[in-house]
């Protein structure tokens, strides 16, 4: 962050109890009375995208957020924390009016935590069951609490809100989620379109999407939580299983943050392999959603093309990895293994296969009158919501907002590769798809011009066997398959982390499909969901 | 820095073809079969095993490779498997290709018991075997064995589509040999299963008051 300085004493105007932490990348704590104020100050000067919102457990200090925000239109970036220290009854402002995409990140914090976020709308539990007993990722929580429970879970359907009244307290109110006139239908967690255990609670008038009620956490694994038991060179293991589809980019994050945690600058080689990894990984990903969105619509025969070409980089993947699907590929400070003597050649002679393939999709399915009346004009998604939301990847392209993560703040190599960043102004479902499949060129332009250059070097740099990192918070995000993947990592100076958050992609793009999704048809809702391209392991973590 | 891994592995000739039950068929044949009724179980059986639908359930990993073995490359249709169902009620097993959480454990059970019999079951996966490496969580089930009957474990992270093909054959051969094994490979016993089959198993509180005309 370049432009600390200046922030700083902008901050200082703003709120003069705002106290500025130094260690890691640094942050501003300030106390829950002001937090409220500086976060409308901030919003109206620009700062208009919410990264990430992490609770934390911080002990004797109490149960806080560390909020991660962005002006989309300079890139300043800025990270606050605040902490309520009345563990028994946390309690912090909500900010969901100001970020959109806070909503479902609060009801995550309220799940595993309990801060109870004042005026916010819907606080429910978001992964857990509603009977869930404690609060799963504070660090005095009981593993006993919650034995497995076959129980058919209920459904809450009034959604509580806790609201401030006049005299400091606040009380709790429960307005009901759907009207008893209302009709209600269920589609997941096993439905072959949900692309995974997604639920939806749908409300309809006819055949036209009223509300949509999103129930996730069937997937909901706590690999937060794990992560705080395991070692660093442990933790990387859980990242590959997030979102399978982008495991090279997931794991690139989390070592690159710990490298920078641990102050430690890789070799250009290891950049370079990394950087044409995490871009045939983005391949492998665009490929199979066309695969998936084209079979969710009934065009079949384009899941088998997708999935031809997925398995020629998956192929070369396998050869120097040893894994296709999972790689388990970075480490801390290097690659696992240096590249298969193979390697280069096979990777080119892919390039030269899959430029015409491209063409083949386009003739298929592309100019496909059923797709195109299907796809161009639904699921329409603004550009200010996109940002509201903070729906990154080809998702946010497709609507305009230019939020590429190896733009905005290039790593590894794509500083000095030359590459277009796809936007679209439409934000329907067809530039989302157009989006991919230009993006599979680029992909492809990136590799070119790296494969030929790899310079010697070592592939694995000297790292001692226990890593233990000084105290302090960092955030590292790359551009996974589908949109800005971040680690945020506290540390207390131990040999594991304190507290691990993984951003996820999946997150702002399911809090988005209720509002892209009204009054589109029910049948749309197959159309939208493939072209916003969740990965459900990837929401629920 | 120099690593020294050493992963111990099986030897490629060690590994012979798992014929085990094949083997226990004939000897229980050497005694001779009924000749209408063995051969017509025979036939049926045969007729079965080379047509096992699978339900379309996947919840993480395993998921993609499942659907991998579906695409062209390894093709489960070879073996009689492409039909693909997405509905509990017309498939014939379920693979539990992922991690199987507690908030999906009860879900897991309704797509079990909404299945016709006869129904199997396989396991694929670290996770779904025993919990993987995520046994240690608050939120997942160590192994769907303590849930639901398994009749293959098919192990990786996630198994190669070579594994899960020779997994899925597994269940074929076991499936040829149903006479012998018994109709409910089920762990219970048959009274137990027909009072099972009768009860409610989603069983929901309902507060509402109905009237005689079954409105609400």
């Amino acid at each position: 962050m370049d432009n600390t300085i200046d922030i700083k004493d902008r901050i200082a105007a703003m709120e003069p109890s705002a106290v500025w932490s130094d260690a890691g990348d640094g942050m501003f704590r300030v106390p829950v009375s002001s937090f409220r104020g500086l976060a409308e100050k901030l919003h109206n000067e620009g700062f208009d995208f919410l990264r990430s919102l992490t609770g934390i457990d911080w002990g004797e200090d109490g149960l806080g957020c560390v909020y991660h925000l962005e002006n989309t239109a300079t890139g300043e970036n800025i990270v606050l924390g605040t902490a309520d220290p009345d563990r028994e009854n946390a309690c912090l402002p909500s900010v969901h009016d100001l970020w959109k995409g806070a909503n479902f990140n609060e009801r995550e914090a309220y799940d595993f935590f309990g801060i109870k976020f004042i005026g916010h709308p819907d606080l429910r539990r978001f992964f857990l069951r509603d009977d869930w007993k404690g609060y799963p990722l504070r660090k005095d929580y009981d593993m006993s609490l919650n034995p497995l429970n076959m129980e058919n879970e209920g459904n809450e359907d009034m959604a509580p809100s806790y609201e401030m009244t006049s005299d400091g307290s606040y009380i709790l109110k429960r307005h009901p989620l759907f009207d008893d006139q209302e009709y209600v239908i269920n589609i997941g967690p096993q439905h072959p379109a949900t692309h995974g255990v997604l639920r939806f609670r749908v409300s309809l008038e006819g055949e036209t999407i009223k509300k949509i009620d999103v129930h996730s956490g069937y997937i909901h694994r706590g690999i937060e939580k794990l992560c705080e038991s395991c070692t660093y060179p442990q933790t990387l293991g859980f990242t590959d299983r997030l979102d399978y589809l982008g495991a090279m980019q997931n794991r690139h994050a989390l070592c690159a943050c710990i490298e920078k945690a641990m102050g430690l600058e890789v070799s250009e080689r290891i950049q370079y392999i990394r950087t044409i990894m995490d871009e045939l990984q983005r391949i492998d990903s665009h490929l199979l959603f066309i695969a998936c969105l084209c079979q969710d619509m009934g065009a079949l025969e384009v899941f088998f093309l997708g999935f031809r070409d997925r398995e020629k980089v998956l192929d070369i993947l396998e050869q120097t990895t040893g894994g296709r699907l999972i790689q388990t590929y970075n480490t801390i400070g290097g690659v696992q293994a240096d590249i298969h003597p193979e390697f280069v050649k096979k990777t080119k002679e892919f390039i030269r296969y899959m430029r015409p393939k491209l063409k083949e999709y386009d003739d298929i399915f592309t100019g496909n009158i059923i797709a195109r009346n299907r796809l161009i004009g639904t699921g329409v998604l603004s550009r200010e919501d996109a940002i509201s939301f903070g729906a990154t990847g080809g998702t946010g392209r497709a609507s305009g907002w230019a939020c590429d993560v190896r733009k905005r703040h290039p790593y590894a190599m794509y500083g000095k590769v030359d590459f277009k960043e796809i936007t679209f102004t439409e934000g329907d479902c067809f530039a989302r798809y157009m989006v991919r499949i230009k993006e599979i060129e680029q992909s492809l332009n990136i590799i070119e011009q790296l494969i030929d250059n790899i310079p010697d070097g070592e592939y694995q740099m000297k790292v001692k066997p226990v890593i233990k990192l000084p105290a302090g918070s960092w955030y590292t995000a790359v551009e996974g398959s589908r949109g800005e993947f971040g680690v945020f990592l506290e540390s207390r100076g131990d040999k594991s982390p304190y507290r691990l958050k993984f951003r996820s992609t999946g997150l702002p793009l399911v809090s988005c499909i209720d509002t892209i999704a009204r009054d589109a048809k029910i049948a749309d809702l197959i159309a939208i969901g493939g072209t916003l391209d969740y990965v459900v392991p990837d929401i629920d973590r | 820095m120099k690593r020294n891994v050493n992963i111990k592995s099986m030897k490629y000739e060690d590994f012979n073809d798992n014929e085990y039950i094949e083997q226990m068929l004939k000897e229980l044949r050497e005694n001779g079969t009924n000749v209408i009724i063995g051969c017509l179980d025979d036939v049926i059986e045969w007729g079965r095993s080379n047509s096992l639908w699978p339900l379309t359930f996947a919840t993480s990993c395993c998921g993609i490779e499942f659907m991998a073995i579906g695409a062209a490359r390894y093709d489960f249709a070879r073996f009689g498997f492409e039909v693909a169902r997405s509905s509990p009620r017309q498939a014939d097993f379920i693979m539990v290709a992922g991690t199987i959480t507690h908030k999906m454990a009860p879900v897991l059970k309704r797509l079990y018991d909404q299945m016709a019999d006869p129904k199997y079951v396989i396991a694929t996966g670290g996770c779904a075997i025993s919990g993987g490496p995520f046994k240690k969580s608050y939120h997942v089930v160590d192994g769907v064995d303590k849930i639901i009957p398994v009749d293959v474990y098919i192990p990786g992270c996630p198994p190669r589509p070579e594994a899960m093909l020779y997994g899925l054959m597994q269940l074929q051969r076991k499936v040829k040999a149903q006479r012998f094994l018994g109709g409910l490979n089920k762990g219970i016993s048959e009274k137990e299963y027909e009072r099972r089959l009768r009860e409610d198993t989603n069983k929901v509180e309902d507060y509402r008051e109905y009237d005689e005309s079954g409105m609400a």
